[in-house]
């Protein structure tokens, strides 16, 4: 079968081999779990307990506060330590709740199990995973009840099952096909069911072939095709994923939706199974820990909220001359300052390694790579030259909003200007221009 | 443990292995061939030509560099070695030094550090020397000399060009002969008369990926096409296409000169009108115009329209509904 690919894009180095084909561990929990109220796009949720109060696994401590949110639920038994603001991945102090942990790990008393979710109403399957909190597992943490509710007059004919996991190093989502194969095709089901759509279509990158034949022994019962598609980064960008195996093109600014498609990472569906099939809200996930500065690399399951020192202590701690640490994939994660930050909904990965000394930067010697490698069309260098001269029109006007981060240009650029970190700021700027305007 | 500080930096967190100095660098080893070759065949006149330009250009990009407070590391980005090497091969044998380093001067002052150094400049520095020397100087620029292979004792000898442009050497079936112009042994600049030893720094520049393939086929395309019809139209009149690729410095500017990235488009479509626009130009000012070679006006000519045209072709963004222009 011929792979389906997108035009443009990079092949950096894979390093998937350390933790490929090491099967997902559970961590032990750890004694304390700090769990921030904000950990997906949008609004950060309420707390609904307070400090001394007893929770149980998977209590609902936080509760959504708009749409575009999601509820967080407590990832141990145990009593609630505080209710203050802790460090995040995302670099600043968030409002968090912090439990110490009875090891007991006392369940809910009501759960609610379903004896078959495909029989569900979608208003239903929606509601579950509202329920449940959960959220995009890719890395963006987008409410994953507002993907599951397309607005009437945008039909949907397709799911697409994200098993891309084109980020380099990251080995999660293939274990999760790898051991957990039905649920995921059974997750996506039910997004089906709730989306309307007559079919679901898996990509899977041809680096990852084994999960591929697997998943595809098992699609009968649904109506779903597996495809094979080029390993090339970034082939699991939502947007790229839907043009290599639909050839349809997201209009700019806008959503899947437009364009009849919802896509959903591997890890989403089964956490959509889980959560309509034994009521389990999201309070783990998979993720890698690896990168050549832990001694251990490993696939896990973790809680969340635990603190990335305890997942790379669990994974032989850290060689002596680390000094770079990674929450998500290296091409889009973001770097820690410090280990004390807690696992979150969009943790895929916890990395370390030694990085070299930074590069000297030279000037833009106007060579093009970066428009030659940009998936989506731009023009890397431009933008980067208007965001340093403050022509924020001319930014948006040659499409700073349209950029999606995956750092293709920055990889490829022989003068090692920080493209993404200049467009990011041009983003920033028009939108925080644009609120102003509206306000 | 959790006191250690880390890194912070904007992703992405993987660097691809080219750089510029890298880049420069090959397209060094790429004029090597052809380096070797002018010193061949001109001898120590070569050596002298290279070794002024050279300390003339690198030295200029210092004092510029330290004049104007930027990071000396670009000193080593190697793009004053390039200007320099080509400034030279685009040199006549006959050249005095001083004039070389005047022209040396001129390409990285005024070529390239006026308008804000490397990346910035509108035309290629090394034909910007070239042509202010050509300019002041006309007769210096265009007294040739034979190559020491030959062996004959003459004070001036035409370029294969000049020879078929006023000595009408079609017509006295006198046109210079395809092997010589192949391996180099005739009149020109130092560095333009062995095609076969440009075309071996040209397979490492396709190799490497390190210049754009479309400029060199648009402008060999271009080229053969307006002197071909030309050629079939008159083959006792007008010299054959093949001859316009090897004669003159049409080699050395369609893979070395026109394919600087700096002032070269950015994508493909105005890629193209750039590189068959410098092959008409030069069909143009062989042909029809006063000078008997016509590469390095060309090469200037596009060069100002490449900001034009980087504006203009702007490559599609995925989704766009607009038609792309």
């Amino acid at each position: 079968m011929k792979t389906k690919t997108f035009p443009h894009g990079i092949h950096p180095p894979e390093g998937k081999e350390p933790t490929a084909e090491k099967t997902l561990e559970f961590m032990p929990h750890p004694e304390k779990v700090v769990i921030p109220l904000h950990q997906h796009f949008g609004n950060p949720a309420e707390p609904l307990v307070k400090k001394g109060e007893e929770v149980f696994l998977g209590q609902k401590i936080g509760e959504a506060t708009s749409l575009f949110s999601a509820s967080v639920h407590a990832s141990v038994s145990g009593k609630v330590l505080s209710v203050d603001g802790h460090n995040h991945p995302l670099g600043k102090p968030v409002l968090s709740i912090t439990l110490a942990n009875d090891g007991e790990d006392r369940v809910r008393p009501d759960w609610e199990k379903t004896v078959d979710p495909f029989v569900l109403e979608p208003d239903q399957i929606r509601q579950k995973v509202k329920e449940a909190g959960i959220v995009g597992l890719g890395g963006a943490a987008f409410p994953t009840a507002v993907k599951l509710t397309p607005p009437k007059d945008k039909p949907i004919d397709t799911v697409i099952i994200n098993g891309c996991e084109c980020e380099p190093i990251l080995t999660a989502d293939y274990r999760l096909m790898m051991e957990y194969p039905d649920e995921i095709l059974r997750g996506a089901e039910l997004v089906r069911i709730a989306t309307g759509a007559d079919r679901i279509l898996v990509g899977i990158e041809d680096n990852k072939k084994k999960a591929f034949d697997l998943i595809q022994q098992k699609t009968a019962p649904y109506s779903a095709e597996v495809f094979l598609v080029k390993t090339k980064y970034p082939q699991g960008a939502e947007k790229n994923l839907i043009y290599a195996l639909l050839g349809r093109e997201v209009p700019r600014g806008g959503l899947p939706f437009d364009v009849g498609v919802v896509v959903q990472n591997v890890g989403t569906a089964k956490a959509i199974w889980d959560a309509a099939k034994i009521g389990k809200p999201l309070y783990e996930r998979a993720l890698t820990v690896s990168g050549n500065g832990i001694k251990e690399p490993k696939n896990l399951i973790v809680r969340i909220g635990t603190p990335f020192l305890a997942v790379t202590d669990y994974c032989g701690g850290l060689n002596e001359d680390v000094n770079i640490i990674i929450m998500g994939g290296p091409m889009m994660g973001l770097s820690q300052w410090a280990l004390d930050a807690p696992v979150i909904k969009g943790t895929s990965g916890v990395l370390a390694w030694t990085s070299p000394k930074p590069v000297a930067e030279f000037a833009c010697i106007r060579c093009g790579r970066c428009v030659e490698h940009c998936p989506m069309g731009l023009v890397p260098t431009q933008l980067m030259k208007y965001v340093k001269y403050d022509q924020l029109t001319g930014a948006e006007d040659w499409g700073a909003l349209d950029c999606v981060e995956c750092g293709s240009c920055q990889y490829s650029c022989p003068a090692k200007i920080p493209l993404v970190h200049w467009i990011r700021l041009g983003k920033n700027q028009i939108m925080s221009q644009k609120r102003k305007k509206s306000a | 443990m959790s006191e250690k500080a880390f890194i912070i930096q904007s992703s992405p967190h993987f660097q691809g292995k080219d750089s510029v100095p890298k880049i420069m660098f090959i397209v060094i080893i790429a004029l090597l061939p052809a380096v070797a070759a002018s010193v061949y065949y001109f001898r120590l006149r070569a050596v002298g030509l290279y070794v002024s330009c050279l300390a003339a250009c690198f030295a200029t990009e210092a004092i510029f560099l330290w004049a104007r407070k930027k990071p000396l590391h670009s000193l080593w980005d190697g793009s004053a070695v390039i200007t320099g090497l080509l400034l030279a091969m685009t040199m006549p044998p006959t050249l005095s030094l001083e004039l070389a380093v005047i022209g040396s001067v001129v390409a990285v002052a005024i070529g390239k550090q006026v308008f804000g150094g490397l990346g910035h400049n509108i035309f290629n520095p090394a034909l910007v020397g070239r042509a202010f020397l050509q300019t002041a100087f006309p007769v210096a620029m265009t007294t040739w000399i034979p190559p020491a292979t030959l062996n004959v004792d003459i004070m001036t000898y035409a370029t294969p060009l000049g020879n078929l442009k006023f000595e009408e050497a079609v017509i006295q079936g006198t046109l210079t002969p395809i092997k010589e112009l192949f391996w180099g042994n005739t009149g020109g600049c130092i560095g333009e008369t062995s095609a076969i030893a440009l075309l071996l720094g040209a397979l490492l520049l396709f190799f490497k990926k390190t210049i754009d393939w479309r400029i060199p086929t648009g402008i060999l395309l271009a080229l053969s096409a307006f002197t071909g019809i030309f050629w079939l139209a008159g083959p006792d009149k007008y010299a054959p296409p093949y001859f316009h690729i090897l004669a003159g410095g049409l080699l050395i500017g369609a893979f070395f000169m026109a394919t600087d990235m700096v002032t070269s488009p950015i994508y493909s479509k105005g890629t193209w009108i750039y590189a068959l626009g410098i092959g008409i130009m030069i069909g143009l000012i062989r042909m029809f115009g006063g000078f008997s070679e016509g590469v390095m006006y060309s090469i200037l000519f596009m060069n100002t329209f490449v900001p034009l045209l980087n504006r203009t072709f702007r490559p599609r963004i995925l989704g766009d509904r607009r038609k792309p222009s």
